[in-house]
């Protein structure tokens, strides 16, 4: 049987770059083998376009067709963020297996497993958006910036996804359990999501709400992602939306990087 | 051909001094000190919760130590763990490859991560699936191997490439016996390769079986090393194991068995049984011997014999002898298997 288990040369291990796209490769290969994990980038995302559409949109806008053109851009942010918070959960999990101590006594850069895990977790979030886009399209959805606003508000929603998921990576180190990081992740995320301007104009609020979805980082991106699928963006409202990317990038990924370094 | 670094003969492939690991109040490492030459394969051999994973964590740079120190292939393994990382390969005790991915996807990844090119990897993965006998099963998940060749492919991506040092932490817990002589066979063909091995097992027979030099630890602490002759010595070359029809008569057959021979016998926590040693420096035929003076001694008394096992002494026998007390943790809830070489007679 292992008569002859042929030798080879030694090469030098794969650098940083090299290592963390093995690491993504890992995680796509994951969305093909276990594709039920898929449930949740599915099912929330038409979940919530077509619920809150036909359930609110006659009474919020007078009708849905004219609540679409305004929520739309909302779910695609509502969507993509939710699915972020398994970044955390499939990283707890992941820590647990004999795999993951193999992967850390490689020879290679040693966050490359977590940033393999999310640059592969984009090609989940571009399913997400592309999903709701798709429904948004077929339910009637036209926007004004046609599909160069649609891809830059897209981009945009990944980009804020990524910078968030670090925060989920931070919890999911500290956290004892996968199912811990998905409730506490949901626990946060409600409410913030919801305390926004995704599903009303914030102007019929009150006072302190509207004061709590004025300084939201998820309003400010709703609202770059709404002008640029409009067409109508400025330079502050997109600059704003970054500004919150890289201050949750700078918080939460040097945390989650020396956290996972002292693990 | 193969670019591993080789050492002086004598040389040592770990090094360690008064390692000390707490989680809490427990001291899950408690001074243990291990001297392993390289190129030869070694056993550390203990209960559940003797330390044994813990140990090798700490070897493989996966935990930092409280306290002592350590040197792998002549690196300090806090201070230099990347160039650790270099030279060793680790197989955890529970399956260390992804159960979600195929065996060859498996092989490809950590081929890539270990610097081969993705042709290189392919054919890598290609060649060590063939030499496993796994090649069959290049396109199934891990998850759906059976144990045995889930092993397999565990140490397949050991070896992808070679290194100079692997850690098996209990390489054959849960395998079937058939299973487990096919795994013993492929660490062989890896060690004639040059790799030294550490070893886990709370196995005697695949102690003996594949390790030159063993290491009982126990509460986080080495209690005995030395070779296999060294080893036994202190504990016995064979013993047997009798089990009676009737607990009551257990003082008795003792007696009876103990009287005239160069042996030493105690009773077992079963009431029913009764368990002696013969010292080592017997003459091989001693054991069979003994074994023939026991039974017709019974037979003669009319004591009833349901079980009689003639082997080497058991992992409780051997920590009953370094100790004198008690066998590691009370949690030790898998059946002992019986020993090798054993032959019984009902």
């Amino acid at each position: 049987m292992t008569a002859a288990i042929p030798a080879v040369d030694r090469p030098a291990p794969a650098g940083p770059a090299a290592a963390s796209l093995a690491f993504a490769w890992r995680s796509l290969l994951k969305i093909r083998h276990v594709p039920e994990q898929l449930g949740d980038v599915i099912g929330i995302p038409a979940l919530f376009t077509l619920l809150f559409t036909y359930l609110f949109g006659g009474a919020l806008a007078g009708s849905t067709h004219r609540y679409l053109q305004f929520l739309l851009p909302g779910t695609l942010t509502l969507a993509v963020v939710f699915v972020t918070v398994y970044s955390g959960v499939t990283l707890n999990a992941d820590l647990a297996t004999g795999a993951f101590d193999r992967f850390r006594s490689l020879p290679v850069w040693r966050p490359a497993p977590i940033l393999g895990a999310l640059i592969g977790d984009l090609g989940r979030y571009l399913l997400a958006g592309g999903l709701v886009i798709g429904l948004g399209l077929a339910m009637g959805y036209r926007p004004a910036g046609g599909a160069a606003g649609v891809v830059a508000a897209t981009a945009l929603v990944l980009l804020f996804a990524s910078a968030l998921s670090w925060a989920w990576i931070t919890l999911g180190l500290v956290l004892r359990s996968p199912s811990a990081v998905m409730s506490i992740g949901f626990v946060i995320l409600f409410p913030v999501t919801f305390m926004s301007n995704i599903f009303v104009d914030p102007a019929t609020m009150p006072g302190w709400l509207r004061g709590v979805s004025g300084v939201n980082p998820v309003s400010h991106l709703v609202t770059a992602t709404r002008t640029l699928t409009a067409g109508t963006a400025t330079a502050p409202q997109v600059l704003w939306a970054l500004t919150a990317t890289a201050a949750l990038t700078a918080v939460f990924a040097p945390l989650a990087v020396l956290l996972y370094q002292r693990k | 051909m193969n670019t591993r670094t080789t050492g002086i003969i004598g040389d040592l492939a770990v090094e360690a001094d008064g390692l000390v690991k707490t989680f809490g109040s427990t001291r899950a490492v408690d001074g243990v000190s291990l001297a392993v030459p390289r190129g030869c394969v070694y056993g550390v051999l203990g209960p559940n919760g003797a330390g044994k994973t813990t140990m090798i964590r700490i070897l493989a740079t996966l935990l930092r130590p409280d306290g002592g120190s350590a040197r792998v292939l002549g690196h300090d393994v806090v201070r230099e763990a990347a160039a650790v990382r270099r030279l060793i390969s680790l197989t955890g005790q529970f399956a260390s490859v992804d159960a979600d991915l195929t065996a060859e996807e498996n092989l490809v990844l950590l081929g890539r991560l270990l610097g081969h090119s993705r042709r290189q990897a392919r054919q890598r993965a290609c060649e060590l699936l063939d030499a496993f006998g796994l090649a069959a099963a290049a396109r199934q998940q891990a998850s759906r191997l059976s144990g045995g060749m889930r092993r397999k492919l565990d140490l397949a991506a050991s070896i992808i490439v070679a290194p100079d040092l692997l850690f098996l932490d209990e390489p054959t817990a849960g395998l079937d016996p058939r299973s487990r002589s096919a795994l013993w066979e492929t660490v062989r063909a890896i060690v004639a390769d040059g790799t030294t091995v550490l070893l886990t097992t709370q196995y005697l027979d695949e102690a003996d079986k594949l390790a030159d030099r063993i290491a009982v630890i126990d509460h986080g602490r080495v209690i005995a090393a030395g070779t296999r002759g060294e080893l036994k010595a202190s504990t016995g070359s064979a013993g047997i194991r009798i089990r009676l029809l009737d607990p009551a008569k257990r003082d008795r057959a003792r007696d009876l068995i103990a009287s005239g021979q160069a042996i030493t016998v105690h009773d077992e926590p079963d009431p029913a049984v009764i368990a002696a040693r013969i010292p080592a420096k017997q003459r091989p035929a001693a054991a069979g011997e003994l074994a023939a003076h026991v039974l017709t001694r019974l037979t003669s008394a009319g004591i009833g014999v349901s079980d009689f096992a003639l082997g080497q002494p058991s992992l409780d026998e051997i920590f009953l002898a370094l100790t004198g007390g008690q066998a590691g943790t009370p949690d030790t809830e898998q059946p002992q298997p019986a020993p090798a070489g054993t032959e019984a007679v009902r």
